[in-house]
Protein backbone atom coordinates (compact mmCIF):
# COMPACT_ATOMS: atom_id res chain seq x y z
CA UNK A 1 0.00 0.00 0.00
CA UNK A 2 1.96 3.39 -0.82
CA UNK A 3 -0.30 5.67 1.49
CA UNK A 4 -2.38 7.41 -1.45
CA UNK A 5 -6.08 8.28 -1.44
CA UNK A 6 -7.34 6.35 -4.30
CA UNK A 7 -10.48 7.12 -3.78
CA UNK A 8 -12.73 9.43 -1.64
CA UNK A 9 -16.26 9.22 -1.07
CA UNK A 10 -17.58 12.18 1.06
CA UNK A 11 -21.21 13.13 2.60
CA UNK A 12 -22.90 10.46 -0.22
CA UNK A 13 -26.72 10.34 -0.36
CA UNK A 14 -28.59 8.56 -2.03
CA UNK A 15 -32.53 8.28 -1.59
CA UNK A 16 -35.59 6.27 -3.84
CA UNK A 17 -38.66 8.37 -3.43
CA UNK A 18 -39.07 9.10 0.07
CA UNK A 19 -36.63 6.09 1.39
CA UNK A 20 -33.12 7.63 2.63
CA UNK A 21 -30.45 4.32 1.27
CA UNK A 22 -27.57 6.70 1.91
CA UNK A 23 -27.20 9.45 3.93
CA UNK A 24 -23.46 10.66 3.74
CA UNK A 25 -21.42 8.00 3.58
CA UNK A 26 -17.77 9.02 3.97
CA UNK A 27 -14.62 6.97 3.69
CA UNK A 28 -11.20 6.53 1.69
CA UNK A 29 -9.36 4.01 -0.13
CA UNK A 30 -5.67 3.94 -0.44
CA UNK A 31 -4.32 2.78 -3.39
CA UNK A 32 -3.26 -1.10 -2.79
CA UNK A 33 -5.58 -1.58 0.11
CA UNK A 34 -8.40 -3.76 0.32
CA UNK A 35 -11.89 -2.59 1.58
CA UNK A 36 -14.28 -4.62 2.65
CA UNK A 37 -17.76 -2.93 3.37
CA UNK A 38 -19.70 -5.55 5.72
CA UNK A 39 -23.70 -4.15 6.87
CA UNK A 40 -27.19 -6.45 6.45
CA UNK A 41 -29.27 -6.17 3.79
CA UNK A 42 -30.51 -3.19 2.93
CA UNK A 43 -28.38 -1.02 4.34
CA UNK A 44 -26.92 0.60 1.08
CA UNK A 45 -23.56 -1.37 0.16
CA UNK A 46 -24.59 -2.11 -3.24
CA UNK A 47 -25.75 1.27 -3.37
CA UNK A 48 -21.91 2.76 -2.68
CA UNK A 49 -20.83 0.73 -4.82
CA UNK A 50 -23.24 1.52 -7.61
CA UNK A 51 -22.58 5.16 -7.13
CA UNK A 52 -19.16 5.20 -7.33
CA UNK A 53 -19.06 2.90 -10.74
CA UNK A 54 -21.01 5.59 -11.85
CA UNK A 55 -24.09 3.02 -12.34
CA UNK A 56 -26.24 5.24 -10.24
CA UNK A 57 -26.28 9.17 -9.87
CA UNK A 58 -25.62 10.27 -6.25
CA UNK A 59 -28.07 13.03 -4.87
CA UNK A 60 -25.29 14.71 -3.07
CA UNK A 61 -21.94 13.97 -2.20
CA UNK A 62 -18.66 13.69 -3.86
CA UNK A 63 -16.46 10.54 -5.42
CA UNK A 64 -12.95 11.38 -6.30
CA UNK A 65 -11.19 8.81 -8.03
CA UNK A 66 -7.32 9.46 -8.63
CA UNK A 67 -7.91 12.95 -8.14
CA UNK A 68 -10.74 13.67 -10.38
CA UNK A 69 -14.18 14.20 -9.24
CA UNK A 70 -16.44 11.33 -10.85
CA UNK A 71 -19.91 12.49 -10.16
CA UNK A 72 -19.89 15.66 -12.37
CA UNK A 73 -18.00 13.61 -15.56
CA UNK A 74 -19.81 13.13 -18.93
CA UNK A 75 -21.12 9.89 -20.12
CA UNK A 76 -17.75 9.33 -22.31
CA UNK A 77 -15.61 10.61 -19.30
CA UNK A 78 -17.21 8.05 -17.25
CA UNK A 79 -16.88 5.28 -19.68
CA UNK A 80 -12.98 6.06 -19.68
CA UNK A 81 -12.56 6.57 -16.35
CA UNK A 82 -14.52 2.29 -15.97
CA UNK A 83 -11.28 1.49 -17.61
CA UNK A 84 -9.57 1.54 -14.43
CA UNK A 85 -12.35 -0.53 -12.90
CA UNK A 86 -13.11 -4.10 -13.05
CA UNK A 87 -16.35 -5.67 -11.16
CA UNK A 88 -17.40 -9.20 -9.86
CA UNK A 89 -21.02 -9.50 -9.93
CA UNK A 90 -22.92 -10.78 -7.14
CA UNK A 91 -24.77 -13.44 -9.29
CA UNK A 92 -21.56 -12.81 -11.70
CA UNK A 93 -23.51 -11.49 -15.09
CA UNK A 94 -21.84 -13.27 -17.46
CA UNK A 95 -23.46 -12.55 -21.24
CA UNK A 96 -25.46 -15.52 -21.86
CA UNK A 97 -25.33 -15.02 -25.62
CA UNK A 98 -21.49 -15.15 -25.41
CA UNK A 99 -19.17 -18.02 -25.41
CA UNK A 100 -16.73 -17.96 -22.00
CA UNK A 101 -13.76 -16.85 -23.65
CA UNK A 102 -15.68 -14.02 -25.02
CA UNK A 103 -17.28 -13.33 -21.73
CA UNK A 104 -13.63 -12.98 -20.21
CA UNK A 105 -12.06 -11.11 -23.18
CA UNK A 106 -15.40 -8.30 -23.73
CA UNK A 107 -13.27 -5.48 -21.70
CA UNK A 108 -10.43 -6.19 -24.13
CA UNK A 109 -12.38 -6.16 -27.25
CA UNK A 110 -14.89 -3.47 -26.36
CA UNK A 111 -13.46 -1.61 -23.85
CA UNK A 112 -9.58 -1.36 -25.27
CA UNK A 113 -10.27 -2.33 -28.84
CA UNK A 114 -8.14 -5.21 -28.93
CA UNK A 115 -7.99 -7.71 -31.60
CA UNK A 116 -10.13 -10.85 -31.23
CA UNK A 117 -7.17 -13.37 -31.49
CA UNK A 118 -4.74 -11.42 -29.12
CA UNK A 119 -8.07 -11.26 -26.58
CA UNK A 120 -8.80 -14.92 -27.19
CA UNK A 121 -5.28 -15.51 -25.64
CA UNK A 122 -5.64 -13.77 -22.92
CA UNK A 123 -8.73 -14.92 -21.84
CA UNK A 124 -7.83 -18.29 -21.98
CA UNK A 125 -4.76 -17.38 -19.91
CA UNK A 126 -7.31 -15.62 -17.56
CA UNK A 127 -9.36 -18.66 -16.82
CA UNK A 128 -6.31 -20.41 -16.29
CA UNK A 129 -5.43 -17.91 -13.51
CA UNK A 130 -8.85 -18.84 -12.04
CA UNK A 131 -8.08 -22.56 -12.21
CA UNK A 132 -10.42 -23.40 -15.45
CA UNK A 133 -8.87 -25.00 -18.43
CA UNK A 134 -8.72 -23.74 -22.18
CA UNK A 135 -11.63 -26.39 -22.55
CA UNK A 136 -14.36 -24.09 -20.91
CA UNK A 137 -13.78 -21.32 -23.14
CA UNK A 138 -16.01 -22.75 -25.40
CA UNK A 139 -18.64 -23.36 -23.73
CA UNK A 140 -21.81 -21.16 -23.03
CA UNK A 141 -22.63 -19.77 -19.07
CA UNK A 142 -25.71 -21.43 -18.67
CA UNK A 143 -23.31 -24.73 -18.93
CA UNK A 144 -21.35 -23.71 -15.71
CA UNK A 145 -21.76 -24.28 -12.44
CA UNK A 146 -22.31 -21.36 -10.43
CA UNK A 147 -18.90 -21.80 -8.47
CA UNK A 148 -17.44 -21.49 -12.21
CA UNK A 149 -19.30 -18.69 -13.34
CA UNK A 150 -18.10 -16.94 -10.26
CA UNK A 151 -14.37 -17.85 -11.48
CA UNK A 152 -15.28 -16.60 -14.97
CA UNK A 153 -16.89 -13.13 -13.64
CA UNK A 154 -13.44 -12.89 -11.24
CA UNK A 155 -11.61 -13.83 -14.83
CA UNK A 156 -13.23 -10.96 -17.23
CA UNK A 157 -12.74 -8.93 -13.90
CA UNK A 158 -9.17 -8.77 -14.06
CA UNK A 159 -8.80 -9.62 -17.79
CA UNK A 160 -8.23 -6.09 -18.22
CA UNK A 161 -5.10 -5.50 -15.08
CA UNK A 162 -7.73 -3.26 -13.62
CA UNK A 163 -6.66 -0.59 -11.22
CA UNK A 164 -9.45 -1.08 -9.22
CA UNK A 165 -11.39 -4.28 -8.57
CA UNK A 166 -15.10 -4.55 -7.02
CA UNK A 167 -16.21 -7.35 -5.48
CA UNK A 168 -20.21 -7.57 -5.07
CA UNK A 169 -20.79 -10.43 -2.41
CA UNK A 170 -18.18 -12.24 -4.07
CA UNK A 171 -19.12 -15.76 -2.31
CA UNK A 172 -22.91 -15.50 -1.61
CA UNK A 173 -24.60 -18.22 -3.07
CA UNK A 174 -21.66 -20.65 -2.77
CA UNK A 175 -20.58 -23.85 -0.58
CA UNK A 176 -17.79 -23.17 2.08
CA UNK A 177 -14.77 -24.56 0.32
CA UNK A 178 -15.69 -22.95 -3.06
CA UNK A 179 -15.94 -20.16 -1.19
CA UNK A 180 -12.60 -20.54 0.38
CA UNK A 181 -11.23 -20.91 -3.43
CA UNK A 182 -13.09 -17.72 -4.45
CA UNK A 183 -11.23 -15.99 -1.13
CA UNK A 184 -7.72 -17.24 -2.43
CA UNK A 185 -8.24 -16.51 -6.25
CA UNK A 186 -9.48 -12.76 -5.20
CA UNK A 187 -6.23 -12.09 -2.75
CA UNK A 188 -3.86 -13.69 -5.42
CA UNK A 189 -5.25 -11.47 -8.11
CA UNK A 190 -5.82 -8.59 -5.88
CA UNK A 191 -1.87 -9.20 -5.24
CA UNK A 192 -0.69 -10.04 -8.47
CA UNK A 193 -1.84 -7.05 -10.26
CA UNK A 194 -1.06 -4.85 -7.45
CA UNK A 195 -5.27 -3.75 -7.28
CA UNK A 196 -7.12 -1.30 -5.24
CA UNK A 197 -10.12 -3.29 -3.93
CA UNK A 198 -12.99 -2.98 -2.65
CA UNK A 199 -15.81 -5.69 -1.21
CA UNK A 200 -18.98 -6.04 -0.30
CA UNK A 201 -20.66 -8.93 1.50
CA UNK A 202 -21.83 -9.71 4.67
CA UNK A 203 -19.96 -13.29 4.91
CA UNK A 204 -17.17 -12.93 7.86
CA UNK A 205 -15.36 -15.54 6.82
CA UNK A 206 -14.78 -14.11 3.20
CA UNK A 207 -14.34 -10.34 5.41
CA UNK A 208 -11.59 -11.71 7.74
CA UNK A 209 -9.77 -13.39 4.67
CA UNK A 210 -9.40 -10.59 2.22
CA UNK A 211 -10.34 -7.17 3.91
CA UNK A 212 -6.88 -5.19 5.05
CA UNK A 213 -9.74 -2.82 6.56
CA UNK A 214 -13.39 -3.01 7.20
CA UNK A 215 -15.77 -0.48 7.14
CA UNK A 216 -19.57 -1.01 8.66
CA UNK A 217 -22.49 0.56 6.75
CA UNK A 218 -25.78 1.24 8.97
CA UNK A 219 -29.04 2.83 7.89
CA UNK A 220 -27.14 4.36 5.00
CA UNK A 221 -23.44 5.65 7.00
CA UNK A 222 -20.48 4.34 7.54
CA UNK A 223 -20.79 3.78 11.41
CA UNK A 224 -17.54 2.06 11.94
CA UNK A 225 -14.20 1.73 10.17
CA UNK A 226 -10.58 0.31 11.13
CA UNK A 227 -8.40 -2.53 10.13
CA UNK A 228 -9.63 -5.83 9.40
CA UNK A 229 -7.40 -7.43 12.63
CA UNK A 230 -9.38 -5.00 14.85
CA UNK A 231 -12.85 -6.35 13.83
CA UNK A 232 -13.23 -8.47 16.98
CA UNK A 233 -12.16 -5.98 19.34
CA UNK A 234 -14.37 -3.27 17.37
CA UNK A 235 -16.00 -1.79 20.57
CA UNK A 236 -18.87 -1.25 18.83
CA UNK A 237 -21.79 -2.70 19.25
CA UNK A 238 -23.43 -3.00 15.72
CA UNK A 239 -20.40 -4.57 14.57
CA UNK A 240 -20.29 -6.85 17.63
CA UNK A 241 -23.87 -8.19 16.74
CA UNK A 242 -23.60 -8.17 13.24
CA UNK A 243 -20.33 -10.52 13.20
CA UNK A 244 -21.73 -12.74 16.07
CA UNK A 245 -24.92 -13.03 13.73
CA UNK A 246 -26.95 -12.42 16.81
CA UNK A 247 -30.74 -11.45 16.64
CA UNK A 248 -30.57 -9.65 20.18
CA UNK A 249 -28.43 -5.84 19.59
CA UNK A 250 -28.98 -2.41 18.35
CA UNK A 251 -30.09 -3.73 14.92
CA UNK A 252 -33.58 -4.31 15.39
CA UNK A 253 -35.39 -6.12 12.67
CA UNK A 254 -38.64 -5.29 12.20
CA UNK A 255 -40.64 -8.44 12.66
CA UNK A 256 -44.70 -8.11 12.96
CA UNK A 257 -46.37 -10.54 15.11
CA UNK A 258 -47.66 -14.00 13.13
CA UNK B 1 -64.70 14.19 -5.84
CA UNK B 2 -61.28 15.50 -4.77
CA UNK B 3 -60.22 11.62 -4.74
CA UNK B 4 -60.83 11.19 -8.56
CA UNK B 5 -59.47 14.32 -9.38
CA UNK B 6 -55.86 13.16 -7.41
CA UNK B 7 -56.03 10.06 -9.65
CA UNK B 8 -57.04 11.48 -12.95
CA UNK B 9 -53.91 14.07 -11.89
CA UNK B 10 -51.99 10.92 -10.66
CA UNK B 11 -52.18 9.02 -14.39
CA UNK B 12 -51.97 12.47 -16.17
CA UNK B 13 -48.65 12.72 -14.14
CA UNK B 14 -47.65 8.83 -14.64
CA UNK B 15 -48.33 9.16 -18.18
CA UNK B 16 -45.60 12.54 -18.73
CA UNK B 17 -43.09 11.10 -16.80
CA UNK B 18 -43.66 7.96 -19.50
CA UNK B 19 -43.73 9.91 -22.25
CA UNK B 20 -40.93 12.24 -21.03
CA UNK B 21 -38.78 8.96 -20.46
CA UNK B 22 -39.43 7.65 -23.86
CA UNK B 23 -38.57 11.06 -25.91
CA UNK B 24 -35.25 11.04 -23.81
CA UNK B 25 -34.23 7.37 -24.26
CA UNK B 26 -35.30 8.13 -28.07
CA UNK B 27 -33.05 11.47 -28.88
CA UNK B 28 -29.98 9.79 -26.48
CA UNK B 29 -30.38 6.17 -28.91
CA UNK B 30 -30.91 8.26 -32.34
CA UNK B 31 -27.79 10.08 -31.22
CA UNK B 32 -25.65 7.42 -30.66
CA UNK B 33 -26.58 6.12 -33.82
CA UNK B 34 -24.12 8.56 -35.70
CA UNK B 35 -21.31 8.62 -33.28
CA UNK B 36 -19.14 5.97 -32.94
CA UNK B 37 -17.87 3.19 -31.85
CA UNK B 38 -20.11 1.22 -34.32
CA UNK B 39 -21.09 -2.49 -34.09
CA UNK B 40 -21.62 -4.01 -37.47
CA UNK B 41 -21.19 -7.24 -36.53
CA UNK B 42 -23.90 -7.01 -34.33
CA UNK B 43 -26.10 -4.68 -36.51
CA UNK B 44 -25.32 -7.88 -39.34
CA UNK B 45 -26.35 -10.59 -36.22
CA UNK B 46 -29.66 -8.23 -35.99
CA UNK B 47 -30.59 -8.09 -39.23
CA UNK B 48 -30.46 -11.77 -39.80
CA UNK B 49 -32.01 -11.99 -36.37
CA UNK B 50 -35.28 -9.74 -37.57
CA UNK B 51 -35.22 -9.97 -40.94
CA UNK B 52 -34.17 -13.50 -42.42
CA UNK B 53 -35.73 -15.30 -39.50
CA UNK B 54 -38.94 -13.23 -40.05
CA UNK B 55 -39.43 -13.98 -43.47
CA UNK B 56 -41.18 -17.31 -43.12
CA UNK B 57 -44.27 -15.72 -40.73
CA UNK B 58 -44.12 -12.35 -42.65
CA UNK B 59 -44.43 -14.23 -46.05
CA UNK B 60 -46.84 -16.82 -45.26
CA UNK B 61 -49.20 -14.46 -43.06
CA UNK B 62 -48.63 -11.98 -46.46
CA UNK B 63 -49.67 -14.96 -48.78
CA UNK B 64 -53.15 -15.40 -47.26
CA UNK B 65 -54.05 -11.61 -46.50
CA UNK B 66 -53.32 -11.38 -50.87
CA UNK B 67 -55.53 -14.58 -51.15
CA UNK B 68 -58.27 -13.75 -48.68
CA UNK B 69 -58.39 -10.19 -50.24
CA UNK B 70 -58.95 -11.58 -53.39
CA UNK B 71 -61.98 -13.52 -52.47
CA UNK B 72 -63.03 -10.87 -50.40
CA UNK B 73 -62.95 -8.68 -53.14
CA UNK B 74 -64.46 -11.02 -55.61
CA UNK B 75 -67.42 -11.62 -53.15
CA UNK B 76 -68.02 -8.00 -52.00
CA UNK B 77 -67.68 -6.03 -55.27
CA UNK B 78 -69.02 -8.21 -57.78
CA UNK B 79 -69.87 -5.55 -59.65
CA UNK B 80 -66.63 -4.63 -60.66
CA UNK B 81 -65.34 -8.38 -61.22
CA UNK B 82 -61.75 -9.09 -62.51
CA UNK B 83 -60.43 -5.41 -62.68
CA UNK B 84 -61.68 -4.06 -59.19
CA UNK B 85 -60.64 -7.03 -57.54
CA UNK B 86 -56.98 -6.78 -59.29
CA UNK B 87 -56.99 -2.80 -58.49
CA UNK B 88 -57.86 -3.74 -54.86
CA UNK B 89 -55.00 -6.88 -54.33
CA UNK B 90 -52.59 -4.71 -55.74
CA UNK B 91 -52.76 -1.43 -53.99
CA UNK B 92 -54.16 -2.92 -50.60
CA UNK B 93 -51.21 -4.90 -50.23
CA UNK B 94 -48.35 -2.75 -51.15
CA UNK B 95 -49.89 0.85 -49.94
CA UNK B 96 -51.43 -0.89 -46.27
CA UNK B 97 -51.71 -4.73 -45.17
CA UNK B 98 -48.40 -5.48 -46.23
CA UNK B 99 -46.55 -2.90 -44.01
CA UNK B 100 -49.04 -2.91 -41.57
CA UNK B 101 -48.96 -6.48 -41.09
CA UNK B 102 -45.71 -7.23 -41.83
CA UNK B 103 -45.07 -4.63 -38.83
CA UNK B 104 -47.56 -6.36 -36.40
CA UNK B 105 -46.51 -9.94 -36.83
CA UNK B 106 -42.39 -8.38 -36.37
CA UNK B 107 -44.03 -6.21 -33.51
CA UNK B 108 -45.23 -9.70 -32.29
CA UNK B 109 -42.05 -11.70 -33.07
CA UNK B 110 -38.91 -8.95 -32.64
CA UNK B 111 -40.34 -6.27 -30.24
CA UNK B 112 -41.31 -9.60 -27.82
CA UNK B 113 -37.97 -11.25 -28.62
CA UNK B 114 -35.82 -7.65 -27.56
CA UNK B 115 -37.58 -6.52 -25.04
CA UNK B 116 -37.46 -10.13 -23.33
CA UNK B 117 -33.39 -10.13 -23.81
CA UNK B 118 -32.65 -6.74 -22.43
CA UNK B 119 -35.38 -6.90 -19.71
CA UNK B 120 -33.43 -10.28 -18.83
CA UNK B 121 -30.18 -8.67 -19.22
CA UNK B 122 -31.44 -5.62 -17.20
CA UNK B 123 -32.78 -7.62 -13.93
CA UNK B 124 -29.01 -9.74 -14.21
CA UNK B 125 -26.90 -7.13 -13.85
CA UNK B 126 -25.85 -7.47 -17.84
CA UNK B 127 -26.61 -4.10 -18.32
CA UNK B 128 -24.13 -2.66 -15.68
CA UNK B 129 -21.70 -5.39 -16.09
CA UNK B 130 -21.65 -3.65 -19.82
CA UNK B 131 -21.16 -0.50 -18.42
CA UNK B 132 -18.03 -1.93 -15.93
CA UNK B 133 -16.53 -3.13 -19.52
CA UNK B 134 -16.25 0.65 -20.50
CA UNK B 135 -18.98 -0.17 -23.58
CA UNK B 136 -22.03 1.79 -23.57
CA UNK B 137 -25.11 0.16 -23.46
CA UNK B 138 -27.08 2.07 -26.01
CA UNK B 139 -24.43 1.77 -28.20
CA UNK B 140 -23.97 -2.03 -27.82
CA UNK B 141 -27.64 -3.00 -27.39
CA UNK B 142 -30.03 -0.38 -28.93
CA UNK B 143 -28.15 1.30 -31.78
CA UNK B 144 -27.64 -2.28 -33.85
CA UNK B 145 -31.74 -3.23 -33.35
CA UNK B 146 -33.15 0.02 -34.00
CA UNK B 147 -30.83 0.14 -37.29
CA UNK B 148 -31.26 -3.47 -38.02
CA UNK B 149 -35.39 -2.77 -37.42
CA UNK B 150 -35.37 0.21 -39.69
CA UNK B 151 -33.58 -1.89 -42.39
CA UNK B 152 -34.72 -5.28 -42.03
CA UNK B 153 -38.70 -4.28 -42.13
CA UNK B 154 -38.73 -2.49 -45.38
CA UNK B 155 -36.89 -5.25 -47.02
CA UNK B 156 -39.58 -7.89 -45.44
CA UNK B 157 -42.26 -5.72 -46.90
CA UNK B 158 -41.02 -5.44 -50.68
CA UNK B 159 -40.68 -9.24 -50.43
CA UNK B 160 -44.19 -9.60 -48.56
CA UNK B 161 -45.75 -7.55 -51.25
CA UNK B 162 -44.64 -9.81 -53.77
CA UNK B 163 -45.89 -12.59 -52.19
CA UNK B 164 -49.24 -10.65 -51.06
CA UNK B 165 -50.00 -9.85 -54.52
CA UNK B 166 -49.02 -13.44 -55.66
CA UNK B 167 -51.88 -14.87 -53.32
CA UNK B 168 -54.10 -12.87 -54.91
CA UNK B 169 -53.31 -13.91 -58.52
CA UNK B 170 -53.04 -17.19 -57.42
CA UNK B 171 -56.95 -17.32 -56.34
CA UNK B 172 -57.83 -14.89 -58.85
CA UNK B 173 -56.64 -17.27 -61.93
CA UNK B 174 -56.81 -20.73 -60.17
CA UNK B 175 -60.18 -19.72 -57.82
CA UNK B 176 -62.05 -17.09 -59.45
CA UNK B 177 -60.80 -18.29 -63.34
CA UNK B 178 -59.98 -14.54 -64.21
CA UNK B 179 -57.72 -14.16 -67.56
CA UNK B 180 -54.42 -14.28 -65.88
CA UNK B 181 -52.76 -11.70 -68.49
CA UNK B 182 -55.17 -9.39 -68.21
CA UNK B 183 -55.36 -9.84 -64.20
CA UNK B 184 -51.72 -9.28 -64.28
CA UNK B 185 -51.73 -6.16 -66.36
CA UNK B 186 -54.57 -4.42 -64.76
CA UNK B 187 -52.25 -4.70 -61.41
CA UNK B 188 -49.23 -3.70 -63.16
CA UNK B 189 -51.10 -0.68 -64.80
CA UNK B 190 -52.76 0.83 -61.57
CA UNK B 191 -49.81 0.48 -59.75
CA UNK B 192 -47.48 3.05 -59.40
CA UNK B 193 -43.86 4.06 -57.71
CA UNK B 194 -45.60 6.19 -55.01
CA UNK B 195 -47.53 2.83 -54.07
CA UNK B 196 -44.48 1.00 -53.45
CA UNK B 197 -42.13 3.68 -51.49
CA UNK B 198 -44.94 4.45 -49.30
CA UNK B 199 -45.22 1.26 -48.01
CA UNK B 200 -41.88 0.93 -47.66
CA UNK B 201 -40.99 3.79 -45.94
CA UNK B 202 -44.29 3.22 -44.00
CA UNK B 203 -42.74 0.00 -42.96
CA UNK B 204 -39.07 1.48 -42.09
CA UNK B 205 -41.00 3.95 -39.39
CA UNK B 206 -42.72 0.68 -38.23
CA UNK B 207 -39.50 -1.16 -37.90
CA UNK B 208 -38.15 2.16 -36.17
CA UNK B 209 -41.03 1.80 -33.94
CA UNK B 210 -40.65 -2.01 -32.87
CA UNK B 211 -36.97 -2.06 -32.13
CA UNK B 212 -37.33 1.47 -30.13
CA UNK B 213 -40.04 0.07 -27.82
CA UNK B 214 -38.55 -3.23 -27.03
CA UNK B 215 -35.42 -1.82 -26.34
CA UNK B 216 -36.81 0.64 -24.20
CA UNK B 217 -39.33 -1.27 -22.48
CA UNK B 218 -36.56 -3.73 -22.21
CA UNK B 219 -34.22 -1.32 -20.69
CA UNK B 220 -36.75 -0.26 -17.98
CA UNK B 221 -37.89 -3.32 -16.84
CA UNK B 222 -37.44 -4.21 -13.13
CA UNK B 223 -38.66 -6.74 -10.60
CA UNK B 224 -37.24 -9.79 -11.91
CA UNK B 225 -39.37 -12.56 -14.27
CA UNK B 226 -42.37 -10.59 -13.63
CA UNK B 227 -40.58 -7.64 -14.95
CA UNK B 228 -39.47 -9.07 -17.92
CA UNK B 229 -42.34 -10.94 -18.63
CA UNK B 230 -44.90 -7.36 -18.15
CA UNK B 231 -42.38 -5.22 -20.41
CA UNK B 232 -42.64 -7.93 -23.18
CA UNK B 233 -46.13 -7.15 -22.96
CA UNK B 234 -45.79 -3.56 -23.10
CA UNK B 235 -43.24 -3.62 -25.71
CA UNK B 236 -45.85 -5.27 -28.06
CA UNK B 237 -48.79 -3.65 -27.10
CA UNK B 238 -47.51 -0.46 -27.07
CA UNK B 239 -45.71 -1.21 -30.81
CA UNK B 240 -48.86 -2.39 -31.99
CA UNK B 241 -50.75 1.12 -31.31
CA UNK B 242 -48.11 3.09 -32.51
CA UNK B 243 -47.71 1.18 -35.80
CA UNK B 244 -51.62 2.23 -36.19
CA UNK B 245 -51.23 5.52 -35.05
CA UNK B 246 -48.06 6.21 -37.22
CA UNK B 247 -49.97 4.54 -40.47
CA UNK B 248 -52.72 6.89 -40.34
CA UNK B 249 -50.50 9.54 -39.81
CA UNK B 250 -47.86 8.58 -42.52
CA UNK B 251 -51.01 7.81 -44.77
CA UNK B 252 -52.56 11.25 -44.19
CA UNK B 253 -49.22 12.66 -45.45
CA UNK B 254 -48.60 10.46 -48.84
CA UNK B 255 -52.08 10.81 -49.81
CA UNK B 256 -53.60 13.87 -48.19
CA UNK B 257 -53.99 15.18 -52.11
Amino acid sequence: MSGKIKIAVRGLKKSFGSKVVLDGVDFDLNEGESLVIIGGSGTGKSVTVKCILGLMTPDEGSIVIDGVEATTLSSGERFKLLRKFGMLFQGAALFDSLPVWENVAFGLIQGHGMARGRAKEIAIQKLGAVGLGPEVAMLSPAELSGGMQKRVGLARAIAAEPEIIVFDEPTTGLDPIMADVINDLIIKCVKDLGATAISITHDMASTRKIADRVAMIYKGRIIWSDTADRIDHSGNEFVEQFIHGSAEGPIKMEIRAL
Amino acid sequence: MLDFLASVGRIFIHFLEATGRLTLFTVVSVSHCFRPPFYPRLIGRQLIDMGFYSLPVVGLTALFTGMVLALQAHTGFSFAAETGVAIIVVLSVTRELGPVIAGLMVAGRIGAAIAAEIGTMRVTDQIDALSTLSTNPYKYLVVPRLIAGTIALPCLVFIADVIGVFGGFLVGTYSLDYNPNSFLSVMWDNLSTDDVVSGLVKSAVFGFIVALLGCYHGYHSRGGAQGVGAATTYAVVSASIMILLSDYLLTAIFFSS
